[in-house]
């Protein structure tokens, strides 16, 4: 099912939640809401799947206007935060729940109920626990029931909130991968929110990065992570350094000092760069500044740079050197950023 | 530690607890507990069985089966009958409105409801006489229609009504508070209907908390004196209920039947109270609230 959001705003309060998004997923993507807290991430899945309604703007379910349709109406599955499984319920009477209630024109008969039961418990991988209750079963398991209980009402589009946020990290991962599968297996248009960007990074087709009620970029893993589209994506995602400069004539002045890289456009700008895009040089037109920490990070070392600001707090830069690169706590050290990206002001 | 000093010391002393008393204080406190409650609820308990069973069984089972005790007794069933399942309703619909929902206003909704708690129930009683007595504005009109409100069940109904609203909502609000809508959000995403997911989700989630409630809402309802006096008018056999036929009884000094009747409500209030511990173990102090 392709879901298209048009101009979409949301107020609580008067303060706006969502301000103008827009947003086309496509049939059988799995696209990942990811933001900080606050960014309005969970809002946007709300309102698609018509636990909230927005102030204004438009959602199309395919091409018809779902804008006005109730949660119930809008046949999705929805998996919660905190699964919010019905924990008087069996796990089988969880599952069976979205059967269970509909009308009886459209009721499936209780063999068949139990039948269907069944099926997703073997496809969540959790046969032989449908007389557990949710209390009785570990996070990991308690998400997955959630999922199949989603899945048994045939959902058109299927939504997940924060869907790994309560578990633990090696569990996480796991069940990342599961879920990954598990899409690509069923083929339901998938849209979950996280807040953790590897997890938007390695299991979504797209990740829609969030900031301010606002969507800042829609891209593939590597079009945010290599090519952020504003300064906030450069600065969620991954790490990264920045520093105020100026293009004069072709080349970045940094405090009135040429830098040794050249940039078209002249004018003030932000410069970003990440740790990794960094070499050392020994050159009077480069950065440099006082390393104040050095840390070891699995096959590389980090160092911790500070750059004096005439009286000022001085910049905080981050630069990963070779492991085996003469660097000395306290010592100078010059460097140019190789790949970078400035944003003018 | 080496094995010399540990020696030389002696047995290492024993681990106290830093939030602990000392034993003298833990005994002076439980014991002061337990005379004042002995002196203050067991006494006065054990009591009223003394004086009831004080002629004998047949006299306690006469005197239950008088007539007046019998209508006072019919009567304050029939009180907590209507009363109870009222506030039931009106108590599951103010706390479902508070905990699920935002709206201007409800910080005065909570505090209206916590009125009768904090008012005298005699002041309650009076507020139906004036409303409804027949100076008022209301008892004239109410009167040529043929509806007798003061003075009668009616009236009795309301002023019970009134003194136990808070028990059922007083219960229910933290309790649903706690729980969020999240469950309730996950039913409609699966398809239920409102009704469907009050049935299926919300009520089995409160329903302890709601027996618990229930309880305490019956066991006021049915010894509410004050209120009801006021509203009652006091007619043996008919507008009496236990609590109002106790007083008439003890003040006429016909002091077994008084308390042979007064025996029932306490039997009710140990009932309430074993039912309420039952609850507490069964599911927790947090399933029965633990309040109040």
């Amino acid at each position: 099912m392709e879901v298209t959001i048009n101009n979409i705003r949301k107020e609580f309060d008067r303060f706006p939640a969502l301000n103008d998004v827009s947003l086309k997923i496509a049939s059988g993507e799995l696209i990942a809401l990811l933001g900080p807290s606050g960014s309005g991430k969970t809002t946007l899945l709300r309102l698609i799947a018509g636990l909230d309604f927005p102030t204004s703007g438009k959602i199309f379910f395919g091409d018809q206007d779902a804008s006005h349709h109730s949660v119930q109406e809008r046949n999705v599955g929805f998996v919660f935060q905190h699964y919010a499984l019905f924990r008087h319920m069996t796990v089988a009477e969880n599952i069976g729940f979205g059967l269970k209630v509909r009308p009886a024109a459209s009721r499936p008969p209780k063999t068949e109920i139990r039948r269907r039961v069944s099926e997703l418990l073997d496809m969540v991988q959790l046969s032989g626990l449908e007389k557990r209750y949710p209390n009785q079963l570990s996070g990991g398991q308690r998400q997955r029931v959630a999922l199949a209980r989603a899945m048994a009402i045939e959902p058109r589009i299927l939504l997940l909130d924060e869907p790994f946020g309560a578990l633990d990290a090696k569990v996480r991962k796991e069940l990342r991968r599961w879920l990954r599968e598990f899409h690509d297996r069923t083929g339901h248009t998938t849209v979950f929110v996280t807040h953790d960007q590897e997890e938007a990074l390695e299991l979504a087709d797209r990740v829609v990065v969030m900031s301010q009620g606002k969507i800042e970029q829609v891209g593939s893993a590597d079009d945010v992570y290599d090519r952020p589209g504003s300064p906030f994506v450069f600065s969620f995602i991954g790490e990264s350094s920045q520093l105020p400069v100026e293009v004069r004539d072709g080349t970045m002045l940094f405090q009135g000092q040429p830098i040794g890289i050249a940039e078209a456009g002249d004018g003030a700008g932000e410069l970003f760069f990440r740790p990794e895009d960094v070499t050392l040089v020994d050159a009077p037109d480069a950065l440099f500044g006082k390393v104040t920490a050095c840390r070891r990070l699995a096959g590389t070392r980090i160092a911790e740079i500070d750059i004096a600001n005439d009286g000022h707090a001085p910049y905080h830069v981050e630069v990963e050197v070779p492991l085996h690169a003469p660097i000395e706590l306290g010592s100078e050290t010059r460097f140019r950023p190789t790949r970078w990206k400035v944003f003018r002001k | 530690m080496s094995e010399d000093t540990r020696t030389a010391l002696g047995k290492p002393p024993a681990f106290r607890n830093p939030a602990d008393e000392r034993p003298l204080a833990k005994i002076l406190l439980i014991g002061l507990a337990l005379v004042f409650l002995a002196f203050f609820l067991l006494l006065p308990l054990v009591s009223v069985f003394v004086e009831a069973f004080r002629k004998g069984w047949s006299e306690y089972y006469e005197a239950l089966i008088e007539p007046d005790a019998a209508a006072a007794i019919r009567l304050t069933l029939l009180v907590a009958a209507i009363s109870v399942p009222l506030n039931l309703v009106f108590g599951l619909c103010a706390s479902w409105a508070i905990a699920k929902f935002e709206f201007k206003g409800k910080s005065f909704l909570i505090t209206l409801i916590d009125l009768p708690f904090s008012i005298s129930p005699v002041i309650s009683g009076l507020v139906y006489v004036l409303l409804f007595g027949s100076n008022s504005l209301l008892g004239p009109i109410l009167k040529s229609q043929g509806i007798t409100i003061l003075f009668a069940v009616p009236g009795i109904v309301l002023a019970t009504v009134f003194v136990t609203f808070p028990f059922v909502a007083r219960e229910l609000i933290p309790l649903m508070e706690d729980q969020g809508t999240g469950d309730e959000e996950a039913a409609l995403s699966l398809g239920a209907s409102g009704w469907q997911t009050f049935l299926y989700v919300t009520l089995p989630n409160i329903k302890w908390g709601l027996l618990y409630g229930v309880l305490l809402c019956n066991a006021r309802a049915m010894g509410e004196f004050g209120a009801v006096s006021v509203v009652s008018g006091h007619i043996r056999g008919l507008t009496n209920t236990m609590p109002l036929h106790v007083e008439i009884l003890y003040n006429e000094y016909n002091f077994v039947a008084a308390f042979a009747v007064a025996s029932l409500l306490a039997l009710l209030a140990l009932v309430t109270l074993a039912l309420k511990t039952l609850l507490e173990l069964r599911f927790g102090a947090g399933a029965a609230g633990g309040r109040h």
